[in-house]
């Protein structure tokens, strides 16, 4: 295996001007940089998304609060849960995509840099566009107003004559720039894998973390596609006289519904996949074990990927479908809970019998485990579409969802983040904060989304910007506030930590964690095209053939 | 080596945590006040079948997977602790794993099993709930959800009221569930009493039906459970479940036209002059709108604004004068009313039995 860093030339190491350097970030087509810059992006918008559940929690701490009006309680929910998914969720997992998959494939960069760029700056443009709202959503007269028509923005609140202005237009067309920017880059990971793995790395020996963004990749031009096709109907509706979603002509709601779960069942999948792929990558290597069952954990993420193709309509089990609809997606949804079982058992069966090492990554990845159980269990609960006639618009879904974006994905983010830092900047995050991070969010987390449960079992619609007391929800609602503050405190650490260790950490090296993927063989950070020579792969962890020459995985495979 | 002891204990003090919070959690819910009258929303205090039967099959699908998550949690705090990395082994690589055929269809058949099983008891439900035929001596009332309140007619009665619905008990000699008849006249809603049945969506151009057939007397609280709109917080629903003859007394009642009192006169001319008859309706008089709720029998409804204020007297001024202040964002506007004319047509309106 030869894959020795390029040596840096002394005159490049020179600091240059900012203003240089910042030209440098804004016209990259380097796949290393551009997927700092979607990671960064994505930190600022997870700060704002927070900021306006703050107020929402504020708002909610107890029954008939006046801490904002019902106008900006809806505008925040709604912009919560755009940015969350749209801007957070999605860029920072196509940061990692694009910062890891060339690097572990043994690649220079990603098959199309200049689409890769355009496609990072649509995303960025998009989320501009949405927070651009604020100023000009109802157009020249009188103060802006944002979105509140919810994130899915259910015909008929979205047509013209229940949301005037322009706050929904901007909704729509945020969505669909940032839509275009996905697809671009999914077309990109999907060219990228296919065409340029190093020699040896054939497709059954690419890393879980590969495997699992080509499968993501494909689902992103699978359920793109249906949305932004909704969305320009919504703006012909809107500008063009269309009558698809406007029911007062005679449209259908239910269509916009079928259109919009359509993309966003399987959009849960193309963000909790690629954390799949995290913890298949980064639980191996804190239990010095490879993973367990690797083609069947190949297996399984296609298998999920085709199944959440056919359960979209779970979140529509209150609209009034027949019960032979009801049932079908009953089962789709419930099988969908087998593969990914599956690979719940395959990390355990991984740390089974290793020797597990507690780094703070590892500590994320257990807390992922852990709440992502749960998760997938009350996901259950909800396929079973009776149980979903109550538990469906209430604070149990929410807190469903939370459970698997916040306890799921942000935990396996985190444990991302602490992983691949050191890759990244050359400099280790600190272990000391890394754990008050853990515990403090592990607490807020608990605190907030275990609770939330219960207003939701006790009657609580989701939505409302203040509730009848009396119901039993006061004090319930009080400590998922005080959750919420919790989990911010610990953002903030997390952010310190970003910041103190990019100046003061410790030095990395190639490879603090005795990793086994490519990406830990050449320096921390990479230099620019990665590899001075292409690598030569014999097995699915190179690095562990060339530090074991006398037991090498290519013996086994 | 000290490092690897305290990693012993911050595992302790995790599943110390998690069990704490666990029931606090537990204790928190059981220890709510709970209301005497009228009923809560819990949905695992069914009084109707369909409410029943979902929190049956949910006490099973809930069994079930609590028992799934005590095999997979025990496993994995099992594995975290007895498989923790030690200082004697450091340097040295733990035996090299690659996976186990036999393992994997393990946990690949028992989940199947399981799903099966979980499908099939679903299955029966769905069927049982949305598929049960309308018996002969059925209440049909038709729902029309409104931004925000809910408009409630009963075609075979000719009855029309608004927000608070009455509907017989159903006593198990004696049938008589209701049946609902679901349309929407603007925005998505959907209509959730927990505690009689699970929700169901009011979809424009979208008919829905449900049905419920309460087993005892009472009120019952709900709300809209959709998003649809600025006030969808105070869109509230309330369900008056009342003994046979009550409920026929009610009908009577509801039946007759809007009481005739000479002596508020005024209000009924303040009331008839102003916008006030381009929504509202009130039987015998030349109102007829349809805007908004139907004011024949206002005086018999506990509540207005959808649920939003008691009422009173001092209520209804307030929300003639201004809607906004009770419910920001609802449609009805204020109607800028002189002090004496305001005062007369609340009195007009307190005739309204």
């Amino acid at each position: 295996m030869a894959s020795d860093a390029i040596t840096v030339p002394v005159g490049q190491t020179e600091a240059r001007p900012w203003v240089d350097e910042l030209h440098q970030w804004l016209t990259t087509v380097d796949h290393k940089r551009l997927g700092i810059l979607y990671i960064v992006s994505a930190l600022l918008f997870l700060v704002i998304g927070g900021v306006e559940a703050l107020i929402i929690r504020i708002q909610l701490m107890h029954s008939h609060n006046n801490f904002v009006s019902p106008e900006v309680f809806n505008q925040m929910f709604t912009m919560h849960g755009t940015t969350m998914i749209f801007f957070v969720a999605m860029p920072v997992l196509f940061g990692f995509a694009n910062y890891l998959v060339p690097l572990m494939i043994g690649a220079r960069d990603m098959a199309f840099p200049r689409l890769n760029a355009f496609s990072f700056w649509l995303s960025f443009l998009g989320g501009l566009l949405l927070y651009f709202s604020f100023l000009g959503g109802s157009g020249l007269y009188g103060a802006g107003s944002a979105p509140d028509v919810g994130w899915w923005s259910y015909a008929p609140l979205g047509a013209r004559a229940f949301s005037p202005g322009h706050s929904s237009d901007y909704w729509t067309l945020a969505l669909l720039v940032s839509g275009f920017g996905s697809i671009g880059t999914a077309i990109n990971i999907i060219a990228t894998i296919l065409c340029l793995r190093c020699p040896g790395m054939k497709i059954n020996r690419m890393p879980l973390l590969v495997w699992m963004n080509l499968v993501m990749a494909g689902m992103v031009l699978l359920a793109i596609t249906p949305l932004s096709t909704a969305q320009i109907m919504l703006l012909i509706d809107r500008y063009l006289g269309g009558h698809f979603f406007d029911t007062q002509a005679g449209g259908s709601a239910v269509l916009w519904m079928h259109f919009f779960w359509i993309f966003g069942h399987p959009e849960v999948y193309i963000l909790i996949i690629p954390c799949f792929a995290f913890m298949s990558e980064i639980i191996p290597v804190f239990s010095r074990k490879p993973i367990f069952g690797y083609p069947v954990m190949v297996a399984a993420t296609v298998c999920i990927a085709f199944v959440s193709m056919s359960v979209w309509a779970h979140h529509m089990f209150t609209i009034g479908m027949n019960s032979y609809a009801n049932s079908f997606f009953t089962l789709t949804t419930m099988a969908v809970g087998v593969p990914t079982g599956i690979k719940i058992f395959n990390w355990i069966g991984t740390m089974w019998g290793g020797r597990i090492q507690f780094k703070t990554a590892m500590l994320f990845s257990i807390g992922f485990l852990f709440q992502f159980l749960i998760a997938g269990l009350t996901g259950i609960m909800m396929a079973a579409s009776p149980f979903d006639w109550q538990l469906s618009l209430s604070y149990f879904v929410v807190a469903h969802f939370h459970y698997v974006i916040v306890g799921g994905i942000l935990f396996a983010l985190f444990a991302a983040f602490y992983y691949w830092y050191p890759k990244m900047t050359g400099r280790m995050l600190s272990e000391r904060l890394g754990r008050w991070h853990f515990w403090l969010f592990l607490i807020g987390f608990h605190l907030t989304f275990d609770v939330m449960h219960i207003p939701g079992i006790l009657g609580m619609p989701r939505r409302i910007y203040t509730y009848e007391p009396g119901r039993g929800w006061d004090s319930l609602n009080f400590i998922i506030t005080i959750g919420a503050f919790i989990q911010a405190l610990a953002i903030l650490v997390f952010v310190a930590n970003l910041i103190i260790s990019y100046f003061k950490g410790a030095r990395a090296g190639n490879d603090p964690w005795d990793a086994w993927t490519l990406e830990w063989s050449i320096s921390s950070p990479p230099p620019a095209y990665n590899f001075a020579t292409v690598p030569m792969v014999a097995s699915r962890r190179p690095l562990w053939d060339l530090k074991h020459p006398e037991d090498p995985d290519s013996r086994y495979e | 080596m000290s490092t690897f002891r305290m990693k012993s204990s911050t595992l302790r003090i995790l599943a110390q945590t998690m069990l704490l919070l666990f029931w606090s959690a537990v204790a928190g819910w059981a220890s709510e006040p709970k209301s005497s009258s009228p009923n809560g929303t819990n949905i695992f205090a069914p009084a109707s079948t369909p409410a029943k039967s979902i929190a049956d099959l949910s006490v099973f699908v809930l069994v079930t997977t609590g028992i799934i998550f005590v095999v997979v949690f025990v496993l994995l705090v099992y594995s975290v602790v007895k498989f923790r990395g030690r200082a004697k082994d450091a340097g040295r690589e733990p035996a090299q794993v690659y996976g186990s055929t036999q393992i994997e269809l393990a946990w690949t058949i028992i989940p199947i099993l399981i799903v099966v099983v979980l499908f099939l008891a679903t299955a029966r439900v769905i069927h049982a709930i949305q598929d049960a035929p309308e018996p002969a001596g059925a209440v049909d009332v038709t729902v029309i959800g409104h931004q925000y309140w809910w408009e409630f007619r009963y075609p075979k009665l000719g009855i029309v009221t608004a927000n608070e619905l009455h509907i017989p008990v159903s006593e198990p000699g004696h049938p008589t569930p209701t049946f609902l008849q679901l349309l929407s006249a603007d925005t998505d809603h959907s209509f959730w009493v927990p505690e009689l049945a699970g929700k169901t969506d009011l979809i424009p151009n979208h008919p829905n039906r449900m049905w419920m057939d309460p087993q005892r007397t009472g009120v019952f609280l709900g709300q809209c459970a959709q998003y649809c709109g600025i006030q969808h917080a105070k869109m509230l629903l309330r369900i008056s479940v009342d003994a046979p003859e009550d409920f026929a007394a009610w009908v009577r009642s509801q039946q007759k036209p809007a009481i005739e009192d000479a002596g508020v006169l005024d209000g009924r001319r303040v009331f008839e002059r102003n916008a006030c008859m381009n929504c509202h309706r009130v039987d015998g008089t030349s109102a007829d709108g349809r805007f908004g709720p139907d004011l024949t029998h206002l005086m018999s409804r506990a509540t207005i604004a959808a649920g939003a204020a008691d009422n009173t007297h001092d209520n209804l001024r307030l929300w003639i004068q201004n809607p906004r202040a009770i419910k920001p964002g609802s449609l009805m506007p204020a109607m800028q009313l002189s002090d004496p004319d305001l005062d007369a047509v609340v009195n007009y309106l307190e005739t309204l039995n």
